[in-house]
């Protein structure tokens, strides 16, 4: 489904990704795993085409999609939740919704979209004229997912979805992931600091270090790997 | 009473040619951060226009009102084309760039567009020919509210009305306020900013050329440094107001008109421009972020 060959990207001189090779089928919950700074942002921002690869091509379903604007990108069935969840403070919780339909037109099918949104979390029915910007962090990072999946994507790339949330609020999130997965049939590609809880959730993996790729494995083989046990799980 | 009524209606009127000028700065300011020095002449370049239309259409016996119509029109499309691509030449190239070019490109654009009507027109005053005139049902209250003085309130106001609304409900609208808030995420869903950058200076541009056109009509004469004085006072208002706010500026203009209208009505006109800096500088004493700005926080 979405396929990255030798992507190069950089900062200005720094260089950021080196030679990224990933595929992530359709259907599959794909995770990205690696330390502070390693380059998962990064990668995903490529796929987005908020930061164009400077070498390298990306593929998405057939069609080269390296260094096309993002309102080319996102109607092809791409979407992310980005670190940080990024929540239009001012704008309502139904106002940030619209936002994640703005290149949709099929008013009835944006309701039914939203609906369904409802239907995963009550709780952003309940906010709907609230402002983002007021949402407690769990209900932010479910309106972001909820924000992306209003532009129908077929892919859904999540930035460390579990960042500064508590452990219940952590299982509710992921167990939704998985629901959009199973139900949808919505590919994942999920980069994760929580490299446990991402190699239990996901089919395959890649681990990422100083712009590189390292390892990629099924994500049970990652799980018992001597090196990403020592790195990553914090077990020695 | 009714010196205090003429000098409501005064602040009012005053208040709402600031508006209009205001809302260009801080809608620009809200988007890119940046302080569009060169949006007064936008004004002045409105007004210009209004008087050539006006020239034109008088000599070929058009009534006065309908000469208003066109001349806002003209003038509305004129400075929109002015605004849209001052942009594109002067500011969007410097994108990325330190925070500081892009304010020095304006103050620039500033003095090239004087300039440069300066050569094409004259140095000094033109007449400007009373298109709104005296209306029937008015002369009752002519020493209160003028005529002039009540299509300029009802202009505004109209304006106002119809960019709140905008802003508020339309598709284009809600993606210009994602953008002021958090442009990446924005770009992220698939907006485009570019787009998005140049519709507010087309805006900002069209209401200025509004207020240009009406003023000429109010005072009577115009001049190249109008833009300056003008753009000053609305730039006043929109931090009276809080820079980056759109009822933050209808407010400070309101607020800045008044204040320079009772002040110089009770007082003394000599310091009309002391009363309105005074307020300016105890505002940002007691609320540094204005009126109904937000108190900074950093931006991502
Ligand atoms: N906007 C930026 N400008 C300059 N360098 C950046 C920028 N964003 C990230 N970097 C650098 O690129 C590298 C990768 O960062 P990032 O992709 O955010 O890593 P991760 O998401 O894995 O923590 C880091 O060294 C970081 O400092
Ligand atoms: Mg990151």
């Amino acid at each position: 489904m979405l396929e990255l060959k030798n992507v190069n990207a950089h900062y200005g001189a720094i260089q950021a990704l080196r030679d990224v090779s990933i595929r992530i089928d359709q259907g599959e919950i794909i995770t990205l795993i690696g330390a502070n700074g390693a380059g998962k942002t990064t990668t995903l921002m490529a796929i987005c085409g908020i930061v164009p690869p400077s070498s390298g091509t990306i593929t998405f379903e057939g069609k080269a999609i390296q260094g096309q604007p993002p309102d080319r990108i996102v109607p092809l069935g791409i979407s992310q939740v980005p670190e940080g969840r990024l929540i239009f403070p001012e704008l309502t919780v139904i106002e940030n919704l619209n936002m994640g339909a703005f290149l949709r037109d099929d008013k009835p099918e944006i309701k039914r979209d939203m609906d369904y949104i409802f239907d995963l979390f009550p709780v952003l029915a309940e906010r709907g004229t609230q402002r983002g910007g007021t949402l407690s962090g769990g209900e932010q990072q479910m309106l972001a997912i909820s924000r992306a999946l209003m532009s129908r994507p077929r892919l859904l790339l999540l930035d460390e979805p579990s960042l500064g949330l508590a452990p219940l609020v952590i299982r509710q999130i992921f167990e939704i992931i998985v629901k959009i997965n199973k139900e949808r049939g919505t590919t994942i590609f999920l980069v994760e600091q929580n490299a446990n809880l991402a190699l239990k959730t996901a089919h395959r993996g890649y681990v990422m270090e100083v712009g590189r790729i390292t390892m990629s494995d099924s994500a049970q083989n990652l799980l018992a790997d001597e090196g990403v046990k020592k790195a990553y799980l914090g077990l020695t | 009473m009714e010196y205090f009524l003429e000098l409501f209606f005064g602040g009012l009127t005053r208040g709402s040619i600031y508006a209009l000028i205001a809302l260009g700065y801080t809608m620009v300011y809200g988007i890119i951060e940046l302080i569009n020095f060169a949006h007064g002449e936008i004004y002045m370049i409105g007004a210009f226009t209004g008087l050539i239309v006006a020239g034109v259409l008088t000599a070929m016996g058009f009534p006065a009102l309908a000469i208003l119509a066109v001349a806002l029109v003209v003038a509305v499309v004129y400075c929109s084309a002015y605004g849209y691509t001052m942009e594109k030449i002067a500011y969007k190239p410097l994108r990325g760039a330190n925070r500081l070019s892009p304010l020095i490109s304006a103050i620039g654009m500033s003095i090239f567009l004087q300039n440069y009507v300066l050569l094409a027109q004259t140095p000094n005053f033109l007449p400007f020919p009373n298109l709104i005139g005296e209306f029937e049902f008015m002369e009752d209250y002519a020493h209160i509210l003028g005529s002039a003085n009540l299509v300029i309130i009802l202009v505004t106001a109209a304006a106002m009305v119809a960019l709140t609304l905008f802003i508020k409900y339309t598709r284009m609208g809600r993606a210009m306020r994602a953008t002021a808030q958090n442009r990446k995420m924005a770009m992220l869903l698939g907006v485009n900013v570019d787009a998005v950058i140049s519709l507010t200076f087309i805006i900002g541009s069209s209401l200025a050329a509004i207020g240009g056109v009406l003023i000429a009509c109010h005072t009577g004469q115009i001049n190249i440094t109008i833009g300056f004085i003008a753009g000053i006072k609305a730039f006043t208002a929109a931090v009276l107001g809080g820079v980056g706010s759109i009822p933050g500026a209808m407010l400070g203009a309101l607020v800045l008109g008044f204040t320079e209208s009772f002040a110089t009505g009770y007082i003394s006109s000599d310091y009309e421009d002391v009363f309105a800096f005074g307020l300016l500088v105890l505002i940002l004493i007691f609320r540094p972020s204005g009126l109904l700005g937000k108190a900074p926080t950093q931006k991502v």
